[in-house]
């Protein structure tokens, strides 16, 4: 017979998960906000990313992470979502 | 008489004991008085005392621990379900006057102490208290199956570093909560990257599964609050491709009170206090922070010190300032401190027997953290053998003087390190070219001392690449 009880180590709560906004069905008009998170040669990538989504009518906004290692500010999150309607994120270098 | 007819006496026994034995005929006698008012509790073996018929079990020690008994016998008075006055042992002047019985006990020698109640015995209280004090502990319950092995249920319930860990019963848990006068419902913080409220509880469900000793909790505490400092950048530590993870080291009394290794192998295996403390961090961000390898733990390759990676430091040299020193703090204090590092890379140095040399020897070896081209990038904790220390103090330096001429030496034209420079295309901007440069950020450098005294050998814990304010930065916090 095991008589062990034992006591969850975990946190027993669950992150908040989101929901993904609606998709966007068209980008023309739309303003698309493109998130340079500070890695090198992200400015080059989004460049590129900008350049297509002008062609396909979409007006880009550029927003930039202070740096990589840390999460992005309150601040700029509110930004680009007030801004925005839909963001790009160069996640990695 | 009057008075003492209506109260109640409930006397608390065990077989074990030879004052319970003793004071048998005073029982009967009792009971023979006041048969109805008197209850008598047995904590071992129910066939004792023989000549009583009626008496209550509690083997289980509920009534006995509900009532803090810590001697047999004990005779408590009560009235109206309110204690008057208790007695322990065999004291016949006593018991006469709390029964109101002039004749009890007329055979019987005056006095003989008596024992330590069951529910005194080592490792006992934790027990009782998780029988019976359901509201200390909030977290959920978990019941093995009769199948079930309980370490192969950690490993399988994803609670392991890969290793086996202490299965997390409430008896084991109320004795780490031991370590702290901390409630166990007290919110240390949100520990990343779910940022997740973590109580002490949770704290120390972790550190038994580390296998930490209570006496080891504060620590572990303390390891805790220093990395949700935000300078600490523990959510970025976690997240990062690249290989690092906490470094601790620990300085002042509490070295020795808990017996963390800061000698022979400090940096190595085989000190249960070194080696659990380091882990518990880790288990408490994989397990309360969800901090994965492999899911928002993105490293290339990790490093070994992510299991466990804490040290103490060789505080025998007075005239030597400890790094808990160099941060602020005073000798006599307990404090750990937690570096964003990784690995542990060696210095030989069998030669100098001067200070200067030394230095400019170990600058050398200091001007490859990360990549030799690569300055200012990442931070680094320089941990000086003995032996070293003893060369430096015999040609009359501090370790400030050590760590100013080291710094001189760690200077670079830019023009040296560039990207292309040497042919290599690693290196620093081109604008930088016409600079002259340090391999280490202002309080870039940490210094610390430990290790075995047989041995000229020192050695780098090399630092984050997002060392300083952009990611993380060294971080000390009082035991």
């Amino acid at each position: 017979m095991n008589n062990t009880v034992m006591l969850d180590p975990t946190a027993e709560l669950k992150p908040v998960e989101r929901q993904i906004l609606p998709r966007l069905e068209t980008l023309s008009g739309a303003t698309v906000g493109l998130l340079d998170i500070s890695k090198p040669r992200g400015k080059e990538f989004l460049d590129e990313i900008e350049e297509h989504l002008i062609g396909l009518g979409a007006k880009v906004k550029r927003y930039t992470k202070p740096t990589f290692a840390r999460i992005a500010p309150k601040e700029l999150n509110q930004k680009i979502s007030v801004e925005c309607d839909a963001v790009i994120e160069g996640l990695a270098d | 008489m009057n008075q003492l007819s209506s109260n109640k006496f409930t006397i608390v026994l065990k077989k074990e004991c030879p004052t319970c034995e003793l004071i048998e005929p005073v029982l009967r006698q009792l009971v023979a008085e006041y048969e109805k008012n008197i209850s008598i509790y047995v904590q071992d073996d129910l066939t004792f005392p023989r000549s009583i018929d009626k008496k209550l079990d509690d083997t289980s020690l509920e009534f006995s621990y509900a009532n803090n008994i810590e001697i047999v016998p004990t005779l408590i008075c009560s009235n109206d379900n309110e204690e008057i006055t208790r007695t322990v042992g065999w004291d016949k002047s006593e018991w006469r006057q709390l029964t109101g019985l002039a004749s009890l006990g007329e055979d019987l020698i005056d006095f003989k102490p008596g024992c330590g109640s069951k529910t005194q015995e080592p490792g006992m209280e934790e027990q009782l208290i998780a029988r019976f004090d359901k509201n200390l502990l909030s977290s959920r319950n978990i019941p093995l199956a009769e199948s079930e092995d309980e370490m192969e249920s950690c490993f399988e319930r994803g609670w392991s570093d890969g290793l086996p860990v202490v299965p997390p019963t409430s008896v084991r848990v109320i004795r780490m909560l031991k370590g702290t006068h901390r409630s166990p419902d007290e919110i240390i913080g949100k520990i990343p990257p779910d940022n997740l409220p973590c109580t002490i509880e949770k704290v120390a469900i972790n550190a038994v599964l580390a296998g930490c000793k209570p006496e080891y909790f504060p620590i572990v505490l303390a390891s805790v609050e220093a990395a949700l400092q935000d300078r600490f950048c523990m959510h970025g530590l976690l997240c990062t491709t690249y290989f690092s993870s906490p470094v601790m080291v620990v300085n002042g009394p509490i070295i020795k009170e808990i017996g963390l290794n800061n000698g022979v192998n400090a940096l190595g295996q085989g000190n249960r206090a070194n080696a659990t403390v380091g882990r518990a961090l880790q288990l408490l961000i994989r397990n309360v922070g969800g901090g994965l390898p492999g899911g928002i733990d993105r490293a290339v390759m990790g490093n070994p010190g992510k299991y466990t990676y804490c040290f103490a430091e060789d505080e025998s040299d007075e005239q030597w300032t400890t790094l808990a020193q160099d941060r602020g703090f005073n000798r006599q204090d307990s404090v750990i401190s937690l570096f964003a590092g990784e690995g542990l890379q060696p210095i030989v140095d069998q030669k100098s027997r001067g200070a200067e040399s030394l230095a400019k020897s170990i600058a050398n070896s200091l001007r490859t953290v990360v990549n030799a081209k690569l300055y200012g990038a990442a931070d680094a904790i320089l941990v000086i053998s003995p032996e070293h220390r003893r060369v430096i103090r015999d040609s009359g330096w501090t370790k400030e003087n050590f760590k100013e001429v080291l710094c001189e030496n760690l200077m670079m034209p830019g023009a040296n390190l560039i990207r292309g420079a040497q042919e290599i295309s690693e290196g620093m901007p081109e604008k930088l070219k016409d600079k002259i440069l340090s391999k280490f950020r202002d309080d870039g450098l940490h210094i610390t001392s430990t290790g075995g005294k047989a041995g000229m050998f020192s050695a780098i814990i090399s630092g984050w690449v997002a060392s300083g304010e952009k990611g993380s930065q060294i971080v000390s916090q009082k035991i």
